[in-house]
């Protein structure tokens, strides 16, 4: 690790007092007669990681649509990055382009084969950098949704349940890889997620949304790696606030432990 | 197993069995004059006529005439289906315009056609050409126009969330993904228009295979006819494989091809 690498177990890095990087002010969004969000308030800081729970139908997809900017909101207070990036549940890769050339894809400036092949060195796919897409593995796919996302430096990183799709064990590699990753470069990020204790594991600060608007909202104070003493409560707080909904990952105290050992 | 047993059971199992003992039959009812040469000439004489026909240069002096009809047809006939494809597939306006249009052409059976495009084009190669290219417009504007429209949503999405222009998300994810759908497309407007061939070209011509068969009935020279079939039938396997080639490489990234 270089000199860039901030220390993952300050939880909040020392930075100047900054402009939020999103600000949602009394957010609403309609779908013919069905309101999906109402009166919604959200700012995200510079490089803070947000977690998004909700069940389903709970609007978690359409706010992050909002975000992404695939979803215009006309007439209403929405403050967004122009540099962002999502990364999908479903990779979402180009099939008929090679790796590089997805993790390329849009990119203009500067050598861009060469921006393409650090950031999929960086996620640990140096080697399949000429594979076609539907080749790569469901890990291996969405680790190169991830370089696609982080080669544009964004100042904001959307990610739609970009695990949910994955085994046990290769979620939790991917939790290490975006933290490590979020840690190099510090974009924004939120997370949206159905899974209780990948909110915990990874988020400074947990927002819940139940039926289009934020009803539980948790801030993490407690280092990654050290959140065995505070996961217990706060999963069944948030839990009861889902409405006792199960989780289906590994318990907590299994993420907490792996993340505790990781990352040096 | 007896070695004689085992023999009978791979001739019985063989593909290529029936097809050569109909040719031996048939070569056999011609030699003993049960099928009169103006019937149909035995296979012995067809492959004599055909090498005679090789060796003088008929052959390719014709096919050359029927394969540039057939190009040329072609060629115009993709250019408008492709062009009309993108109008409609890739505007509200444009499918609005153009599909209704090409919903009307589909009804009308090309051939039905014949008389007025020799009225309007008399006898010489435009009614020939216009025909095959008339023809080959409707598969290739059918199947690349649904497959533009086809297009995953969730590919043009995620392409859209990383600030791709209308024109980059035109050039790199809707046209690779209606690729195999215009080769679809492409693969029935060969076969169309072969099929167009042998009836165009039968129109007053002076050269070509339609000619050579033509001329060949007036003669009742069977032989040469059974050639001309062959050589369409051989045009129609050369086109399939001519798009079969061009898939092998447009296509590479399709996980049936990739892991072969």
């Amino acid at each position: 690790m270089n000199a860039r690498t901030h220390d993952l177990r300050r939880s909040q890095p020392q930075l100047p007092p900054r402009q939020p990087v999103v600000r949602l002010k009394d957010f609403v969004r309609r779908f013919g007669d069905t309101t999906v969000i109402s009166g919604l308030d959200l700012e995200i800081e510079p490089g803070e990681f947000v977690a998004l729970l909700g069940r389903s139908g709970s609007g978690k997809t359409t706010l992050l649509r909002t975000l992404a900017g695939l979803d215009p909101a006309p007439g209403q207070d929405v403050v967004v990055p122009d540099s962002r990036a999502v990364v999908f549940q479903d990779a979402r890769l180009l099939p008929w382009k090679k790796v590089w050339r997805n993790v390329a894809l849009g990119l203009r400036q500067g050598d861009v084969r060469r921006r393409a092949e650090d950031a999929l060195r960086e996620v640990g796919l140096g080697h399949r950098l000429e594979a076609w897409p539907l080749t790569l593995s469901g890990g291996e796919a969405q680790r190169v949704a991830l370089a696609r996302a982080l080669v544009r430096e964004p100042s904001l990183l959307l990610l739609d349940e970009p695990f949910a799709a994955l085994d046990a064990l290769t979620r939790l590699r991917m939790h290490e890889l975006v933290l490590s990753l979020w840690t190099r470069h510090r974009p924004a990020v939120m997370m949206v997620t159905h899974d209780v204790d990948e909110a915990i594991a990874l988020a400074d600060r947990i927002v819940l949304l139940d039926q289009g608007r934020i009803v539980t909202k948790e801030r993490i104070e407690a280092p990654r790696g050290e959140r065995g003493h505070v996961a217990r409560g706060l999963r069944d707080r948030l839990l009861r606030a889902l409405g006792g909904q199960l989780s289906d990952g590994p318990s907590p105290a299994e993420v907490i432990a792996l993340h505790a050992g990781g990352l040096a | 197993m007896t070695p004689n047993r085992r023999l009978i059971a791979r001739l019985t199992s063989a593909r290529w069995l029936s097809p050569l003992v109909l040719l031996a039959a048939w070569e056999a009812g011609s030699r003993l004059g049960l099928i009169p040469e103006r019937t149909l000439a035995a296979p012995s004489k067809v492959v004599a006529t055909l090498w005679g026909m090789a060796i003088s240069g008929e052959l390719a002096a014709n096919l050359w005439v029927s394969f540039l009809r057939i190009a040329l047809g072609l060629a115009i006939g993709v250019t408008i289906g492709v062009v009309l494809a993108l109008v409609a597939g890739l505007s509200r306006q444009g499918e609005v315009a153009v599909d209704p249009l090409m919903q009307i052409k589909r009804t009308i059976p090309t051939l039905a056609l014949t008389p007025l495009f020799i009225v309007w084009f008399g006898i010489g190669e435009t009614p020939k050409v216009a025909l095959i290219a008339f023809a080959s417009i409707f598969p290739v504007y059918l199947n690349l126009y649904s497959g533009i429209r086809g297009v995953d949503l969730r590919l043009l999405e995620g392409a859209r969330s990383f600030g791709l222009s209308r024109a980059e998300l035109v050039f790199h994810v809707i046209l690779p993904g209606a690729l195999p759908s215009l080769l679809v497309g492409l693969r029935y407007s060969l076969s169309v228009a072969i099929l167009v061939l042998v009836v165009a070209e039968q129109i007053n011509a002076s050269a070509g295979l339609g000619y050579l068969i033509n001329n060949a009935r007036d003669f009742m020279r069977t032989d040469i006819i059974v050639v001309c079939l062959m050589i369409y039938a051989g045009l129609g396997l050369a086109a399939d494989a001519l798009v079969r080639a061009v898939e092998g490489r447009a296509l590479a990234w399709r996980p049936s091809i990739v892991t072969q």
